[in-house]
């Protein structure tokens, strides 16, 4: 194979992409607060993410002060400790992860890797913005509601979640959380459309599918399930609106309640299960997707090596996204279904491994031999490896039928899910700050910050949830206020608990440094130029940093090669830029 | 969740009609600049807004079917009465037919030019689609009027949340609707981006219709005779 081209005329593609007219701010207002930009929106889907972040962050350390010392803490009293596991788990997922992935890199990464100018409906994308904001005031006016926000557990699984005994359950708490998740969905689906259509139509000249990042392949995959999986949430919330306020028994069986016959009957709770985790197991992979292409290119870039099997990658990405619509009910294990059912889903889950297992040896293999730089990026994407195989590893175990049925609503569940979609998404979040966050201000972030950031996240997170793999191993159940003096539980289990807790504490306060690291680079860090990092994707070619509105200059890039082009034999740099054309006598062994 | 499998299989299909087309088994890192891997577009592209709009039926879609495949779950419990259907409702599927057929007849128009035309069906369309909604609300007194409540039973309730929420979807319609022809008041003529308006406004219009005339299939019964069908049919 080589490089050039007979002629340079042979080279440009045709223009497949019109320039689109762009919105042209007038104010301060409509170029800052109101924006179309989908810059702008993605720092305020970010800002407002982490923003609400950190109340759930704040949550995790008063659950984990009641777990570790029971007793000594006279506020927490057990409502309250429900109220926070509740809030804590369905921020962290939904209003953090999510909404940083797609929402915040989502409307960053797109218009600048594939070379566009914005999203392609950028009033809807404000649109987006405006109701995510919405969904996160109506969801924290529940901490202010009589009664308190719900506390049902972040699956809201009724009927307890409508019943008096759980808090909010009978007052505003539980109508507040399906509110805010209900505009939340609207506000995400108007978002989803814009990341969709925009790959599909916005791409620049030459940027085929395969030409792109696993990045965009990650997020748009993500998108894609999030539009189809998000209705099934819709609609259970709104059935579960209407068992509230209007009395309907959609979920609502026939229950006496302190003495009491409700009015409903007949209703089926495993139909709302059925419907959570029609979109709860696609939300796994909603926020684990874009981590996966995320971390491929940050791999690739700081290894300085080609990303191994790209086909394969993307191919992986495209089937687990598939599969992970038909493996839903194996978080329904234990609710009383047909067991023949059990052993369809457990296959289907266990076939997810494969295209999973692909993809973590093809990152293991892209950094073999690689000219690893352990930069901040490269640190927290090997920490992703480690820790969401880890992860994948006990899902393994829970997959199984018969290894779930004892392990279930443990706190084995509990360590399983932090590390495989909370600890190493999370990961992913850091290393990709590190690596855009020049990109985004013009600024490095503080190299010696982000070392002792990394290091006390990722020990620590190890610390946090080892343990708590045995803890659940011998029987400790999860959603527990406190454990008693219950006969099977050795006092090993207090004092790792305990152990678990000051860790917790440790780690949570690491990130205040990252957050102090945030704001003092954005003044004080080091002057980042156009491309720090030596990588070939778009966004790393604008012609000013930060990216001006609109990205390009008068002309937008052309693309004539793969993002992937590291260390090419030949080649006067170890980077070529997927804008470069083709250059003269530079050839190359097929790959 | 059988509708939603069936749902998300067509998804499927089209995806996998789509992504045969982009040559995802193409080897990116030995093509360098080459032409080969994009050619002149045989026919020029698909509005944008069209890919938008086919985006978010699937969306909607999803939305229906999934709430289908929640009624015919609820629909095997014990405490289950089937509700009558008022005759109204015949009306109002043939006027939201007619308000279809309006909206199909201002396309035609508007490729041939003849503005008046398309005044007049979008008129029409926009007064049907009315009407539509005013016949729901109607069918809706009846019911309530002979006694069949919102929370008396799960039939009731998935049919007022049904035909509410595809009330609410034909509203929404509406408004684009009516922007739309908003925009040709002052006596323009139909150019370009308004003729797509209206072709965007005519397959929503449709993809409602036709979610209208299955949830009255299984608001009548025979959607479940069908499913029954199907059941025998697999077992």
């Amino acid at each position: 194979m080589v490089d050039i081209p007979t002629s340079v005329g042979d080279v440009v593609p045709p223009a497949e992409v019109a320039d689109v007219e762009l919105y042209h701010p007038k104010s301060w207002w409509t170029k800052y607060v109101f924006s179309q930009d989908a810059k702008i929106i993605a720092v305020q889907y970010a800002v407002t993410a982490f923003s609400i972040g950190f109340v759930a962050l704040v949550l995790s350390w008063l659950i984990r002060l009641q777990l570790g010392f029971p007793g000594y803490f006279s506020f927490i009293d057990a409502d309250h400790y429900y109220q926070f596991i509740t809030m804590h788990g369905m921020i962290m997922v939904i209003y953090l992860l999510t909404a940083l992935f797609l929402g915040g890199f989502g409307n960053y990464l797109i218009p600048l890797m594939v070379g566009a100018r914005d999203m392609v409906f950028p009033y809807a994308n404000m649109l987006s913005y405006w109701l995510y904001l919405l969904a996160v005031i109506v969801l924290v006016a529940g901490f202010f509601a009589p009664g308190g926000p719900t506390g049902a557990g972040w699956t809201l699984y009724p009927p307890q979640a409508l019943t008096s005994g759980t808090p909010g359950g009978r007052d505003w708490g539980i109508i507040l959380m399906l509110s805010s998740l209900i505009i939340f969905i609207i506000g995400f689906t108007m978002g989803g459309l814009n990341y969709v259509v925009t790959v599909l139509q916005g791409r620049a000249r030459g940027m085929t599918l395969m030409r792109m990042p696993l990045t965009v392949w990650g997020i748009f995959t993500a998108t894609v399930m999030a539009l189809l999986a998000f209705p099934a949430l819709f609609v259970a919330a709104v059935m579960m609106l209407f068992d509230r306020l209007l009395g309907t028994s959609f979920f609502m069986p026939a229950i006496v309640e302190m003495g009491e016959q409700l009015k409903s009957e007949g209703g089926s709770p495993i139909l709302f299960q059925h419907l959570f985790w029609f979109f709860g197991h696609p939300e796994v992979y909603i926020v684990a997707l874009p981590a996966f292409g995320i971390v491929s290119d940050l791999i690739s870039t700081h290894a300085r090596k080609n990303i191994f099997g790209y086909r394969m990658m993307v191919w992986a990405i495209v089937i687990i996204g598939a599969l992970s619509f038909v493996v839903w009910a194996h978080h329904m294990y234990v609710s009383g279904m047909n067991p023949n059912f059990g052993f369809f889903f457990a296959t289907t889950t266990l076939i997810i491994a494969v295209p999973t297992a692909i993809k973590v040896y093809n990152w293991v293999l892209t950094l073999w031999r690689g000219d690893i730089h352990l930069t901040l990026p490269m640190l927290f994407a090997i920490g992703f490896i480690v820790t969401f195989l880890n992860g994948g590893l006990t899902g393994l175990f829970l997959g199984n039928v018969v290894v779930d049925v004892p392990l279930s609503d443990t706190m084995f569940v509990v360590a399983h899910f932090h590390m495989v979609m909370g600890v190493a998404p999370i990961m992913v979040v850091f290393g990709a700050i590190y690596h855009w966050y020049p990109k985004v201000t013009g600024r490095m972030l503080d190299e010696v910050l982000g070392r002792i950031h990394f290091w006390i996240t990722f020990v620590g997170a190890y610390a946090i949830f080892f343990p708590m793999h045995y803890v659940g191993l011998v029987g400790v159940p999860r959603r527990y206020f406190e454990l008693g003096d219950t006969v099977f539980i050795p006092p090993s289990v207090h004092t790792l608990n305990m152990f678990i807790s000051v860790a917790a504490l440790i780690v949570g306060a690491a990130q205040l440094v990252f957050l102090f690291n945030l704001v003092w680079s954005l003044f004080s860090g080091r002057q980042a130029g156009g491309n720090p990092w030596r990588a070939t994707t778009l966004e790393w070619q604008t012609p000013q940093t930060p990216p001006a509105h609109g990205n390009w200059g008068k002309d937008l890039p052309i693309v004539y090669r793969w993002a992937y082009d590291y260390s090419v034999p030949g080649a006067p740099e170890d980077f070529i830029p997927q804008n470069q054309p083709p250059m003269a006598g530079l050839s190359r062994a097929p790959a | 969740m059988s509708v939603v499998l069936v749902f998300l299989a067509g998804i499927a299909a089209i995806v996998i009609w789509w992504i045969s087309g982009q040559r995802l088994t193409s080897k990116p890192w030995m093509e360098v600049g080459t032409l080969d891997d994009i050619q002149e577009p045989a026919k020029p592209p698909i509005p944008t807004a069209k890919v938008g709009l086919g985006i978010f039926l699937a969306v909607v879609g999803a939305l229906f079917s999934l709430l289908a495949s929640a009624y015919l779950s609820r629909m095997g419990g014990a405490d289950w009465w089937a509700i009558p259907i008022p005759r109204l409702l015949w009306v109002n599927t043939a006027v939201l037919i007619v308000s279809c057929a309006a909206l199909q007849w201002a396309v035609v128009q508007a490729r041939r030019g003849a503005d008046d035309g398309v005044r007049l069906g979008l008129d029409m369309a926009l007064a049907t689609a009315v009407l539509f909604l005013a016949g729901q609300i109607v069918a809706w007194l009846q019911l309530v009027a002979e006694g069949y409540v919102l929370a008396d039973n799960p039939a009731n309730s998935f049919f007022y949340m049904l035909t509410g929420l595809h009330g609410l979807h034909i509203v929404g319609g509406i408004a684009v609707l009516a922007r739309t022809r908003v925009r040709l008041l002052a006596g323009g003529t139909v150019s370009a981006r308004p003729r797509l308006g209206i072709e965007l406004c005519a397959t929503y219009w449709h993809f409602m219709l036709v979610v209208w005339l299955l949830l009255f299939a299984l608001f009548t019964g025979w959607a479940n005779d069908f499913v029954d069908l199907c059941r025998q049919l697999v077992s």
